[in-house]
């Protein structure tokens, strides 16, 4: 069974999203995204200073079966990407609510409440079966 | 059995479940003016016997011509046994392995042929190879725009000394992603490197150099590579992989050295054919390539600990990315590669460097000869196996007069280098005897004679 958190927002695409202190939002995939795609052996995330817009592809997480595209959860500026991916693309899988992260962003507007709260995400995996 | 084993039936079947009322409109967005009726001489069917009777005598029309034509196809020696060996029943397959690793014997050739190719570069990671060398270019410039993250420009930098056949092949594939190839001038025969000034204010992801360029001249290379690299461009080596033998490889251009090489495998064991096929070859840096579209192989061992060949970095291709896959037409020329890879092991690396260089000297004989000829001028130094002559009088007429004489005197340049005029290059390869280059300069002495008593 999957992991969900509580407390995070997350999106159809299985990505997570957590909003910070400061108004930012960090993004990683879901463990049942990861579970799913296997053990990465890459992750390709988007440059600082980048502009998303809600929805955009921006971030490529690599299995050694298939390359999946990560979308922008919510518009906004990329701040900061997760440097140690670079080395460890698997930390996505021992972590992906941690220490797994993919980027951060400064959001357009902080809409990330229209995202799926935990129970209903719960409920979109267990009906996508 | 005929060769399509669907019925009449089965047919109809299928164009009802699409909504099409016959065959034929399935290619109606196919415009009018780019079909032909039909071929002259060549009916709707054949029998085997009628149409090898056809084939026959069209390919006597040819003749056996002294080739004296380079401009993107040469005519070096093939050893006899390349194709022996290629086309045994074992290799010989026009196409990429499926159950690939059922096919331990082809993913070892593949294997041998990147290390190879990866050799003659100096780059660190060889593709199973593309369609052509214009498409290799193609792929190299849409592979530098998705890799390139100091820029998000969709233009690349050229110029107008690479073969027009590969700017027109790439500009035609980079359009329909909205990528724009922008062409640098020529100033004796290769990049003017004055015209830099020019683009300077523009961002392009990369810039492509051709070695040799189309004109047989040599490039400013590790000039050219430091000033795109100092502008956060790519740099995109187009080669001809046998003159590499006599040139620095790619991975030595400038201070860092070439990003992606890229070219025509043609040189290297296989046939002019009447153009094709042949095969494109396109290497890359290591940090490049997830970019790289097409087939890698990869050495590895099984769990018994035994080594083997394996597909790698397939996350990317077309079967598991459609759509976002790296590229969707990235074909493999199996069996060119083959007959590439089992040449290359024969001839060795002094073997490709002594053609190289036999076909330089032939080159310059070429010249020597031509140019002592009333009219005829060298319009720019000769470095590679290549030159461009001046003559007195259109190339057409002439290529057409010497033709006449069974030979091919070389590529008129007049349609895409109006500005050279009179312009005709030429190519003597180590096929070429010193017969051969008297009886051309015999030939063209007397076609310009004839042209000048009329």
């Amino acid at each position: 069974m999957s992991d969900v958190q509580a407390g995070l927002r997350y999106t159809r695409d299985h990505e997570w999203v957590r909003t910070e202190a400061d108004g930012t939002v960090v993004v990683g995939i879901t463990d049942h995204a990861q579970h799913q795609l296997g053990e990465l052996v890459f992750v390709e995330l988007p440059d600082s200073g980048r502009t998303l817009t809600a929805g955009e592809a921006c971030a490529v997480v690599e299995s050694v079966k298939a390359a999946s595209d990560v979308y922008a959860p919510v518009a906004g500026t990329v701040v900061a990407t997760n440097a140690a991916l670079d080395g460890q693309p698997n930390l996505v899988n021992a972590s992906p609510f941690g220490d797994g992260w993919l980027f951060r962003l400064k959001p357009d507007a902080s809409d990330a409440s229209r995202l799926l709260d935990a129970a209903a995400y719960t409920d979109f995996i267990a009906a996508e079966g | 059995m005929p060769f399509i084993p669907h019925t009449d039936a089965e047919t109809a079947s299928m164009l009802g479940a699409i909504g099409a009322s016959d065959i034929d409109s399935l290619f109606d967005e196919i415009p009018p003016q780019l079909r032909i009726a039909g071929l002259p001489g060549v009916g709707p069917g054949f029998p085997e016997a009628g149409i090898t009777r056809l084939m026959i005598e069209r390919a006597e029309r040819d003749g056996r011509p002294l080739c004296f034509i380079g401009a993107g196809s040469y005519d070096h020696y093939i050893p006899a046994a390349v194709w022996e060996v290629a086309t045994r029943g074992e290799f010989y397959s026009a196409y990429t392995p499926y159950q690939a690793e059922a096919s331990q014997g082809t993913l070892q050739l593949i294997y041998e042929y990147q290390s190879m190719m990866a050799s003659l570069t100096g780059l660190d990671v060889s593709n199973a190879s593309m369609y052509d060398g214009a498409t290799a270019f193609a792929e190299a410039c849409l592979m530098a725009v998705r890799a390139n993250r100091k820029t998000r420009a969709r233009r690349v930098l050229t110029t107008r000394a690479l073969a027009p056949v590969y700017r027109d092949v790439a500009r035609m594939m980079l359009a329909g992603q909205g990528i724009e190839l922008v062409e640098l001038p020529l100033g004796e025969g290769r990049t003017d490197l004055a015209a830099l000034g020019n683009v300077e204010n523009h961002e392009f992801a990369a810039l492509a150099i051709p070695q040799p360029a189309f004109l047989g001249t040599l490039e400013a290379v590790d000039e050219l590579t430091d000033w795109a690299h100092a502008r956060n461009m790519l740099v995109i080596a187009v080669c001809n992989p046998l003159m590499l033998a006599l040139l620095k490889p790619p991975r030595q251009w400038g201070s860092a050295g070439a990003d992606i090489a890229c070219g025509e495998g043609q040189p290297l064991g296989i046939p002019m054919s009447s153009g094709g096929p042949y095969f494109g070859f396109l290497v890359c840096r290591e940090p490049l390539v997830r970019q790289m579209p097409g087939r890698i192989v990869g050495r590895t061992v099984d769990i018994e600990g035994k080594p083997g060949f394996t597909l790698t970095l397939q996350a990317r291709e077309q079967h598991i990315r459609r759509s976002k896959a790296t590229s969707n037409i990235c074909t493999n020329q199996g069996l060119m590669v083959t007959a590439a890879t089992i040449f290359m092991s024969m001839v060795g690396a002094e073997g490709i460097r002594r053609m190289a260089a036999a076909s330089h000297a032939n080159t310059r004989a070429l010249v020597a000869a031509l140019t002592r000829l009333p009219g005829v001028r060298l319009a720019f130094p000769v470095f590679g196996h290549e030159a461009v002559l001046q003559l007195p009088r259109p190339a057409a007429e002439v290529v057409s007069a010497m033709s006449a004489r069974r030979i091919l005197a070389g590529f008129d340049l007049a349609p895409d280098y109006p500005e050279l005029g009179n312009a005709l290059l030429v190519c003597a390869t180590e096929m070429r005897t010193a017969e051969d280059i008297d009886r051309y300069t015999d030939a063209l002495g007397s076609v310009l004679a004839a042209g000048r008593a009329a």
